[in-house]
């Protein structure tokens, strides 16, 4: 783990409830969808957190609360000590610089009528004093250099380049402000498998270069296997296991955890056909109206009548060095599981 | 993508960045700039332009294209067809169809482009101000206008033009211009605020527009740079079609005898004055004609000219 301890971001009971309104003329509230439900976790300097989950589980919502995109219903997200959901005007728009974010879809994030040379330079236009006037362009020519784009297609529009080139932009467009801290929602998910090894590439080379902080949100394990020192695994709105790589892919003590890793293709056909695979029965469940007690024991083969009245905290279990949300977290090696 | 050179920095990848030298070869481009270019190249955008120009010429200086005057009548000529003294022939009261028509452009030209341009000033920045902040502005804007769209248009009119100048009434000129101007618009707005406001709200959800909020950019700039140069498209379209049908609608309302009248000369007021002896003397009805629907076709080209050059896709 290259990271140090200073932590440079950090989360504490964020929630997000998205309300439910019924009536047209009065709206009355009916109830509230859970898409974040109580998250606290701390990124250091240097770092990449891996977030993963399946759709639905609140991950992008967590990415736009700590964007400050959305305004949390109660919790904090502190940057560098400072909290960026009570921020406002001024003082968030500079908060801004130091938190950037690189978007799912190359195809949307990127405004079609706008140059390349707008869109990089536009962080310039809206932070004046980052870059002089005069030395703007040359400034945008650099960031495309740095992603790996010719300089001289600063005039072209966004459509004329291929995904991977568009999400480089993006990236581009991100670094601008010389952030610490970028945010990564599933950046890779819209490419091409070979397209998505060069961007990942490109991201680490970027971090080690400008010292940058990931949060990689993503719903491949092996894409947040290679890029993550740490992994956060969310279920319905919590985390529900937090640990080291090595410690969520070969030692995990969730059941969800366990069940997501059995269904990471295997390349080695040897002992393949012969592996466990968990297979969680049913669909989860609505996050407007989420189990009692711990949110996934309606698909849990562990739980029993504890599981319904208590919430299991997120903390260190006997056996094991991280934290998960189980009263009966114990490891169990899946994926090497012969 | 032809372009052999995109596909060259493809298979570079990503651990050896281009190693190009950082030249600035050409100015800086903006999408203004590259619609401009686009233009210069379009051969129907020359040629609407020009027909633009001689409509305007013509409104604003009737006398460079006739000597005649378009107010002397010679009622022993009346619906006398085209001959080599008088090429589009003589209307009902004996006066000279052509000149009339020459001179009856200023009107209709000034009454579709400010009725027009009004219908899109206020449904535009409605249209874009509720899909922008939406909420309690976005349920008023909207009721209005649905209110005003339920109102037949006929009926309105003849409701608030019947008012203020009814029938018998003599007005002015400009005043009874201003009048039909501001019912046409009052009562188009709806339409457009609606076109505009859903061009808006598809482009409000668009990724960039988050992009550009988490940068920390302002109302200001999310409108004018990012959700107002991805809606222009439809409002554009609509508005050049717009022009042609307020041009019409004025007509009609001449025909009802609430709007434009004589001794105003336009294009509207001729076809309607001879709807009726169509059979007689299609002449006198079918020249106005014929210029209003060239006078459309000019918008409508232009309109569709720059719609087409905005979009950096189409290029």
């Amino acid at each position: 783990m290259k990271a140090d301890a200073e932590s440079i971001l950090e989360v504490r009971d964020l929630v997000k409830h998205f309300p439910l309104t019924q009536g047209i003329v009065v709206k009355r509230q009916i109830g509230a969808i859970k898409a974040v439900d109580g998250v606290s976790f701390d990124l250091h300097r240097g770092e990449t957190l891996g977030i993963v989950g399946e759709s639905g589980c609140g991950k992008s919502t967590l990415a736009k609360l700590l964007m400050a995109l959305e305004r949390p219903t109660s919790g904090s997200v502190r940057i560098r000590g400072k909290d960026i959901t009570a921020a406002r005007g001024a003082e968030l728009k500079r908060m801004r610089r130091n938190i950037q974010m690189v978007m799912q879809d190359p195809y949307t994030s990127l405004n079609p009528r706008m140059t390349v040379g707008d869109i990089v330079g536009e962080p310039f236009e809206i932070h004046p004093d980052v870059a002089p006037k005069g030395d703007r362009r040359r400034r945008v020519q650099e960031l495309l250099e740095v992603v790996g784009l010719n300089p001289d297609h600063i005039n072209r529009y966004p459509h004329q380049f291929s995904g991977g080139q568009r999400q480089r932009i993006g990236i581009a467009r991100g670094l601008a402000l010389q952030p610490e801290i970028i945010i990564c929602d599933e950046p890779v998910s819209a490419l091409d498998v070979s397209i998505q090894a060069q961007v990942m590439n490109l991201l680490e080379r970027l971090q080690d270069e400008f010292d940058l902080s990931y949060i990689f949100i993503a719903h491949d394990l092996s894409v947040v296997r290679h890029i993550s020192d740490r992994v956060a695994v969310m279920y319905l709105g919590k985390i529900v296991e937090l640990g080291s790589d090595s410690e969520i892919y070969d030692t995990p003590t969730h059941p969800y955890t366990q069940a997501l890793l059995s269904a990471v293709p295997v390349p080695d056909p040897e002992g393949r056909e012969t592996r466990q695979r968990i297979i969680l029965q049913g669909d989860p469940p609505s996050p407007a109206n989420p189990p009692s007690g711990c949110h996934f024991r309606t698909r849990c083969w562990k739980a029993q009548d504890i599981c319904a009245e208590q919430r299991p905290a997120l903390e260190v279990r006997p056996g094991s060095a991280h934290p998960s949300a189980c009263h009966f977290a114990e490891v169990r090696d899946v994926v090497n599981a012969k | 993508m032809s372009d052999p050179t995109v596909t060259q920095d493809l298979i570079k990848g990503a651990d050896e960045p281009t190693a190009s030298p950082v030249a600035v070869k050409d100015s800086r481009r903006s999408l203004w700039r590259d619609t401009w270019d686009i233009l210069k190249r379009r051969k129907i955008f020359w040629i609407s332009l020009v027909m633009l120009i001689l409509f305007l010429a013509m409104a604003a200086f009737p006398s460079l294209f006739t000597h005649k005057d378009p107010e002397y009548a010679t009622l022993a000529k009346s619906m006398e067809g085209p001959s080599s003294e008088a090429w589009f022939g003589y209307d009902l009261q004996g006066r000279d169809v052509f000149a009339r028509a020459v001179y009856g452009a200023r009107t209709s030209i000034v009454v579709g482009v400010l009725a027009t341009l009004a219908t899109v000033l206020i449904g535009g920045l409605t249209g874009v101000l509720a899909a922008y902040f939406g909420r309690w502005l976005d349920a008023i804007v909207s009721r209005v206008g649905e209110m005003l769209l339920g109102l037949p248009y006929v009926l309105g009119a003849i409701i608030i033009l019947g008012t203020i100048a009814p029938a018998q009434s003599n007005p002015g000129k400009v005043m009874i211009m201003a009048v039909v101007i501001i019912v046409l618009a009052l009562l188009g707005w709806p339409i457009l605020m609606r076109i505009a406001r859903s061009a808006v709200i598809q482009a409000k959800h668009q990724d960039y527009v988050q992009a550009a909020r988490a940068l920390g950019a302002g109302p200001m700039r999310i409108i004018f740079r990012h959700l107002l140069p991805n809606s222009l498209a439809p409002i554009l379209v609509y508005a050049t079609i717009t022009i042609g049908s307020f041009i019409g609608a004025e007509a009609t309302l001449s025909l009802l005898g609430i709007g434009l009248r004589s001794p105003v000369i336009s294009w509207g007021i001729a076809i309607a004055d001879h709807a009726s002896y169509i059979r007689t003397a299609p002449h006198a009805m079918f020249f106005p004609a014929a210029f209003l629907s060239l006078c459309v076709l000019t918008f409508v080209m232009l309109g569709e000219a720059v719609r087409d050059a905005l979009d950096p896709k189409l290029r």
